[in-house]
């Protein structure tokens, strides 16, 4: 029995662990070892990763490439591969996922199995979008082949599926084309949520990666803008790599009352200051705090949670103002606190989390009850709005909502895999 | 470097940690890679992945006998006709049960086999080759295991020692010549095989990081390159502790 913890390091549950060696031999382990669970580099914040005093199925020694076509930009590769391994060997000839989360320290089985999304979302969509086919391990020993056009329901029900539907073996992606590592990017800050949302819809047509950083503090709603394209040819060396790694865990959250004022404001007139147009690497631009190896561990013992919703643009704005008050009014605060829109289009998955509105990403430290307070005035909120949240940053949303904010559940649950079940499950799903 | 092709030879190419010292060589160079191992097909996956990896380079996998000293020979020297081997990296083994080795002889022959006899055996076929042609980097795979025997796996500890011993008197018959034969300790690695093993994440070292030692330590001609280097100071303590203490420890 090993330990293990999810990104959100809440908890630390014995689990069984099984790694998964051959991609021809998955269907078979998984029959003569189920019940279990897929479990890649264990990012997802909450429970979904994982199985307390059960089996993990451990996808991380599937890390082979299979075939790239460099003129069609097509991938074909095992499922947990890593985007970061994706990008390095793809963007020095040309090509680039189209669909990266906040961090390329994920398994492509884990990208597909939470449809990530990115600051590109108003552009190109989710990671699902651009799966062109992949093959599903079942612990029934059959192995399922699906794509957007071939078995295409079970092909809706895995993207997004939170992994169970059956082990992702492989996959074919489609990469985009780019003519190098390097992005033109442009900080705006801006003062209010009034002034966010003109920001946003001005942006979208000529910029494919918007976000922006909002400072939860005070209630106002101020910020910084992001903004970024793909750059064209720019010759610049590539910066060296340099990591640093939070060593050890704190005592006590450093994101805390205390800390929080003075970093918010430091960080929000730092940037200010320093706003403009710049040019950034892919890495930087993209997984800024993929250089801080350990990053979770500044929460201290307890951990932290997070909470993602989208709220439809009707009533966005009020939506997000009314959280921002409710965090305020609390006590409790939040660094990285990220406020975006999504484009209006419909997402592949049945349990996709994207869909037309505005997502509001936040951090809290593990403060007990009186964090799980500030939730549910927030769940209320969301489910006003006719919101949802995001699974992949979850661990502790109420049944009622999570089925309210994914009305094609039951439609998914045919598809499950009945030797595959997660804490999450269990949950949010009764199996 | 740029235009020159690097031949590397990898025995054993389905372990982790030659796959990513592989993955390393190509990316630094134009390379061609043979990669040896006792199933085809899992061989055959390491060579499709390293040829997405690095496209200007030529994989090319084959079968081998790691039991039979006469397959071994014939196969070493087929690979060397072709033209010297700038690198070579023999890094197969199996991690045995050791109470098993102890209640039945034949497994224990068998650890014993492929974990020792076996890479010396590949190393002596390559050496002569390397040495006619005066050039090339042999590495093997030893463990820190084989510094010191202990209760819980002297078998492969043995094992790992015989390699020990004969990279030493490679190194010796050699040293006048310029191949350069590296021995490698690499510690308890975080690989999918040792996933059971895992305490806390923390404890292994990541085969990326081992990796990246084990081609640095090559490139730089090291006699002995312990991965990560940690272990160098561990085994040194480990290898002095009296009896009347080190039999008191549980490891």
């Amino acid at each position: 029995m090993v330990a293990i913890s999810s990104w959100g390091r809440l908890s630390r549950d014995a689990h069984r662990i099984e790694a998964l060696h051959a991609p021809d031999q998955v269907a078979r382990q998984l029959a003569a070892s189920a019940p279990g669970l897929p479990h890649g580099m264990g990012r997802s914040y909450g429970d979904q990763g994982l199985n307390p005093d059960g089996l993990l199925w451990l996808t991380t020694g599937l890390n082979h490439f299979i075939a790239f076509d460099e003129r069609t930009g097509r991938l074909v590769c095992e499922a947990g591969v890593l985007l970061r391994d994706i990008q390095r060997m793809s963007v020095p000839r040309g090509w680039m996922l189209p669909v990266t989360p906040g961090t390329q320290m994920i398994t492509v089985g884990g990208a597909i199995a939470n449809d990530v999304h990115g600051k590109n979302h108003h552009a190109v969509g989710s990671f699902g979008d651009h799966v062109l086919a992949l093959e599903l391990a079942r612990t029934d020993g059959s192995t399922v082949h699906c794509g957007p056009a071939l078995l295409p329901d079970w092909f809706a029900a895995t993207v997004g599926g939170m992994g169970l539907t059956g082990v992702i073996v492989t996959a074919e992606l489609q990469l985009r084309p780019v003519a190098g590592p390097w992005f033109a990017t442009e900080t705006v800050p801006y003062a209010n949520l009034d002034a966010f949302f003109p920001l946003a819809d001005a942006s979208e047509a000529a910029w494919e990666h918007t976000v922006s950083w909002i400072d939860c503090l005070g209630g106002a709603g101020r910020g910084l803008f992001m903004r970024g394209n793909p750059s064209g040819v720019i010759n610049r060396p590539e910066p060296a790599a340099r990591t640093r790694r939070m060593p050890l865990v704190p005592p006590v959250s450093l994101v805390n009352g205390l800390s929080l004022p003075p970093f918010n404001a430091l960080y929000f007139h730092m940037n200010k200051w320093r706003a403009g147009r710049a040019i950034a690497h892919y890495e930087a631009f993209n997984y800024p705090l993929d250089n801080l190896l350990d990053w979770n561990r500044m929460y201290g013992p307890r951990g932290f949670y997070q909470y993602q919703s989208v709220v439809p643009r009707s009533v966005g704005r009020d939506a997000v103002q009314a959280m921002l008050d409710a965090i305020a009014s609390s006590g409790e605060g939040s660094f990285l606190a990220v406020l975006k829109t999504f484009g209006e289009r419909a997402a592949p998955g049945m349990l996709s989390f994207p869909q037309p509105g505005v997502t509001l990403a936040l951090d809290f430290p593990n403060r007990g009850p009186r964090t799980l307070k500030l939730f549910e005035r927030l769940d209320a909120i969301v489910a006003e709005a006719g919101g949802r949240l995001y699974a992949a940053k979850d661990a502790r949303m109420p049944r009622s909502l999570f089925e309210a904010g994914y009305p094609r559940l039951a439609e998914f649950m045919q598809y499950r895999d009945p030797g595959i079940s997660s804490a999450m499950s269990r949950r949010l799903m009764g199996v | 470097m740029s235009d020159q092709v690097t031949k590397i030879v990898i025995v054993g190419a389905t372990s982790a940690i030659a796959e990513h010292c592989a993955r390393l060589w190509l990316n630094a160079a134009r390379c061609e890679v043979i990669l040896l191992g006792r199933d085809l097909a899992k061989t055959e996956r390491v060579a499709a992945d390293l040829r997405v990896r690095g496209p200007q380079s030529q994989v090319s996998a084959q079968q081998a006998d790691f039991a039979d000293p006469l397959a071994i020979g014939r196969q070493v020297d087929a690979i060397c006709a072709t033209g010297p081997v700038d690198i070579v990296l023999i890094a197969h083994g199996s991690l045995p049960d050791q109470a098993h080795c102890q209640a039945d002889l034949q497994a224990n022959q068998e650890a014993l086999a492929v974990n020792g006899i076996s890479p010396v055996l590949f190393a002596e076929a390559f050496a002569g080759h390397m040495q006619r042609a005066d050039r090339g980097t042999l590495g093997l795979i030893g463990s820190v295991a084989g510094d010191r025997g202990r209760k819980s796996n002297y078998v492969y500890g043995a094992a790992k020692g015989l390699v020990t011993r004969y990279a030493q008197g490679l190194q010796h018959r050699l040293a006048a010549t310029n191949v350069k034969v590296v021995l490698i300790k690499p510690g308890p690695t975080d690989t999918p095989m040792t996933a059971h093993l895992k305490k806390d994440g923390g404890k292994l070292a990541s085969v990326e990081q081992v990796a990246q030692e084990i081609v640095k330590g090559m490139a730089q001609g090291k006699l002995t390159v312990y991965a990560p280097g940690k272990w160098f100071v561990i085994m040194m303590i480990i290898r002095h502790l009296p009896h009347f203490i080190f039999k008191k420890m549980d490891i």
